[in-house]
């Protein structure tokens, strides 16, 4: 494994006060960079879903979610690197275009599936939604253009049939 | 508390102020938050809470006389003293030490000690005052972030966020405490919820839907580990803190008997096997004796019971028994592979575990094995030179031979720690405390104090240095109004000593920061203390009498303060970050390089 792999962890945790420090904590205490990480409410109210991506060597994130499962308030902590599951990320991105470049852009949005959520005389805000890798594509294409603010919101995921996330 | 300013204003005279009638806030049937508290603890079983007052706890330490509760208010001299006295009294009890301290400073000031019990999993409950819980994030008078500050060295921790959560919460803070691997739990808890008005059921359901200390032990693990010892012809056992912390002592020695197999213990597992047994080899790593560290090199298979393989005992883990077969049975899934990796291993309690295991497995062929550790037990033995002046090692030895191996000896941290280990032998569980994680100097005192409380009849030794006595030696009053009958033996070189051996050899003794000059004479120091004695040892053939002379007093605490020789190492050593095969055994004939592992 090197050092540049990409995991994806998902965990099921109490909602209770300090629960995403403690597992912030985890993760830094190792050197390991969160690259994206989502809190939501769970369907149960008293639990939250979270997903998190971190880049680093295996042996260290096992160790890390292993300590994160230690924590009085995580119910489970699971990596679903290698698994095959569903996996969505939007992103905004506002693109400064005026009229000349406007056509090549919305050709983009076009073929990327994107929408147009802001239109103005100089600017642009266009949505995508995902995997990752998608979006990757469309920043990059984009970048020939004026990219102003891009906001992404980070991994989700779940399990797909009857696995748990 | 600080100083009002009114008192800086005129009195009114002229206007006579109204009565005011003081409405209770608490209706009848409702407690304060600080009662509910209390009651709380004496349905936990609690005997002590040491701790020391302040603003934001003041409501908590007026519960204590309101409430009228056996529990006993152990006043300490500082908050750092409480955690420790807290922490010997769990070691040697099992049961959780309570630490009852006001916000800010007083709350900061314990986390030495949370710590110290959160490397070692002392199980602790630590109490903190807080500002008015309006006035949190606001800077207000003594308030810090002690939930955020203390989260890295807490198995777990709280904030009152509703008087009525007090209950519960408390509940919960001591079944974390003392279940699973245990570890320190912080309340904190603002004063206007220990003065709030609580009329929640003092024994409410726990809500803790992520902790389930209760292992279910795979049994196909079990089976794997006997068949793996079933192979072996040269295996050594290896106990750790969690082997005592499971009371695994008896189904230890059931085992290794059953086996024929040695055993070593750490440091935190001395006590776990009688240190008199043939099959014993003391304890192990960069200060253990040769003939573990050898077994260590020569084994081929070890089985580590409530170790976690800690840097001090593998040294350099890519070399550690690397062809011998090796177990892990912890309670902790987190340790297992955490420093090296092995063939098999069993998460549970290690007491259930070995009972378990002593079922499948049948006395191995070690006679070769048992007396080739027997030679290097005559070829290596520890050792010293009784001449040239008053060794530490001396006054140790003679110190096991008066208690005959039998007294609680809880230790500072350094060479006198060491030395410690490997002369004062252990006989019996829970009778060895020191700071083995964290390595806490200041430790040893009032850790012995706690172990004094828990265990108000057993001989109690601090067996401290001059330096880390000096830490935490403030105390004294707080042993004296006690009573304690602790006795306090500073093996007093003048120096940091264990640092000034590694500058000698590592650092071409170049002495930097370890002179301890300025040193109060002890005795005398002891004598100013009401109810205290103080004593002193210069030569070595005054040791056994003026040791006799301690043991007789049991007034109060008495300090033997042992004038020992400035400059000796403990040996043997594993410099850090080297393998086990690479031990000195003696001092070294040539120059070392400076050591590459942590500390």
């Amino acid at each position: 494994m090197t050092n540049s792999d990409t995991h994806t962890i998902s965990l099921y945790v109490a909602n209770k006060p300090g629960v995403l420090a403690r597992i912030a904590q985890v993760f830094a205490r190792r050197g390991f960079n969160i690259d994206s990480l989502v809190v939501s409410s769970a369907i149960d109210g008293n639990y939250s879903r979270m997903t998190i991506s971190a880049k680093g060597n295996l042996d260290g994130l096992d160790q890390i979610i292993k300590q994160a499962s230690k924590l009085i308030d995580v119910i489970h902590c699971i990596d679903h690197s290698d698994e095959d599951i569903v996996t969505k990320e939007m992103a905004l991105i506002k693109v400064g275009v005026d009229s000349d470049g406007r056509p090549e852009v919305l050709q983009l949005v076009e073929h990327f599936g994107c929408k147009v959520v802001d239109f103005t005389e100089a600017s642009l805000i266009l949505m995508v939604t995902g995997d990752s890798g998608k979006l990757d594509a469309l920043v990059r294409m984009l970048q020939q253009f004026r990219i102003i603010e891009l906001v992404r919101t980070g991994k989700v995921i779940m399990a797909r049939g009857e696995s748990e996330t | 508390m600080s100083a009002g300013l009114e008192t800086l204003e005129a009195p009114i005279a002229e206007k006579p102020l109204p009565d005011i009638q003081v409405k209770p806030i608490v209706s009848p049937e409702a407690m304060e938050g600080a009662q509910a508290l209390v009651k709380r603890l004496e349905m936990e079983g609690v005997e002590y809470i040491w701790g020391l007052s302040g603003g934001a706890a003041i409501p908590i330490f007026d519960a204590l006389v309101t409430t009228n509760t056996k529990i006993k208010l152990v006043l300490v001299r500082h908050e750092q003293g409480a955690t420790h006295m807290a922490d010997g009294y769990a070691r040697v009890t099992g049961k959780p030490g309570v630490v009852l301290v006001t916000s800010g400073p007083g709350a900061t000031n314990t986390i030495t000690g949370i710590m110290t019990a959160h490397m070692d999993s002392v199980p602790m409950v630590v109490l903190t005052g807080q500002t008015i819980s309006s006035m949190l994030g606001k800077d207000a008078f003594q308030e810090a972030d002690v939930f955020g500050l203390t989260m890295p060295v807490v198995k777990h921790s709280y904030m009152i966020k509703d008087p009525n959560d007090i209950p519960r919460v408390v509940k919960e803070a001591f079944h974390i405490s003392r279940t699973g691997r245990p570890g320190p739990v912080l309340i904190d808890i603002p004063k206007d919820m220990s003065s709030g008005p609580c009329t929640a059921d003092l024994d409410p359901p726990m809500d803790l839907p992520g902790y389930n200390p209760e292992i279910k032990t795979d049994l196909s693990s079990i089976m794997e580990i006997a068949e793996a010892l079933s192979r072996s012809r040269k295996p050594v056992l290896l106990a750790g803190h969690g082997a005592l912390i499971s009371n695994a002592t008896h189904e230890l020695m059931q085992l290794a008997e059953a086996l024929q197999a040695p055993v070593t213990t750490t440091l935190l597992g001395k006590g776990a096997f009688p240190e008199t047994h043939p099959l014993s080899l003391g304890m192990l790593g960069m200060h253990g004796t040769a003939y573990a560290n050898k077994a260590m090199v020569e084994c081929d298979l070890v089985m580590s019971i409530g170790s976690r393989y800690d840097d001090r005992i593998v040294g350099q883990p890519s070399r550690f028994c690397q062809s011998a077969t090796r177990i892990h049975i912890d309670i902790d899934p987190a340790e297992i592979h955490k420093m090296i990796s092995v063939h098999h291993h069993c998460v549970g309690d290690a007491r259930q575990i070995l009972s378990e295991l002593h079922k499948h497995v049948s006395r191995l062929d070690t006679k070769d094995w048992l007396a080739r550790l027997d030679d290097y037990k005559k070829r290596f033995p520890l050792k010293y030179k009784k001449q040239g002046g008053l060794k530490m090692q001396h006054v140790l030895a003679e110190l096991d031979d008066l208690t005959n191996h039998r007294a609680i000896i809880s230790t500072d941290v350094g060479q006198h720690q060491m030395w410690a280990a490997q002369f004062c032998l252990s006989e019996d569980p829970h009778t060895w405390l020191s700071s083995g994680g964290a390595g806490t100097m200041g430790y040893g005192f009032p850790a012995a104090m706690g172990a004094q409380f828990g265990r108000p009849d057993a001989p109690v030794w601090a067996i401290v240095g001059d330096g880390g006595f000096q830490m935490t030696m403030c105390e004294l009053a707080t042993a004296c109004v006690h009573k304690l009958p602790v006795k306090i033996l500073v093996l007093n070189n003048h120096y940091l000593g264990m640092v000034r051996q590694w500058q000698e050899l590592f650092f071409e003794d170049r002495k930097s920061g370890v002179d301890l000059e300025g040193n109060p004479d002890f005795a005398k120091l002891a004598d100013s203390f009401p109810g205290a004695k103080g004593f002193t040892i210069k030569r070595p053939a005054d040791v056994r009498k003026v040791l006799k002379k301690a043991m007789e007093y049991n007034d109060g605490p008495c300090v033997v303060n042992a004038e020992c020789v400035k400059e000796d190492n403990v040996y043997p050593m594993i410099p850090a970050g080297k393998a086990l095969e690479d031990m000195l055994i003696d001092a070294p004939k040539y120059k070392l390089e400076k050591p590459t592992g942590s500390t």
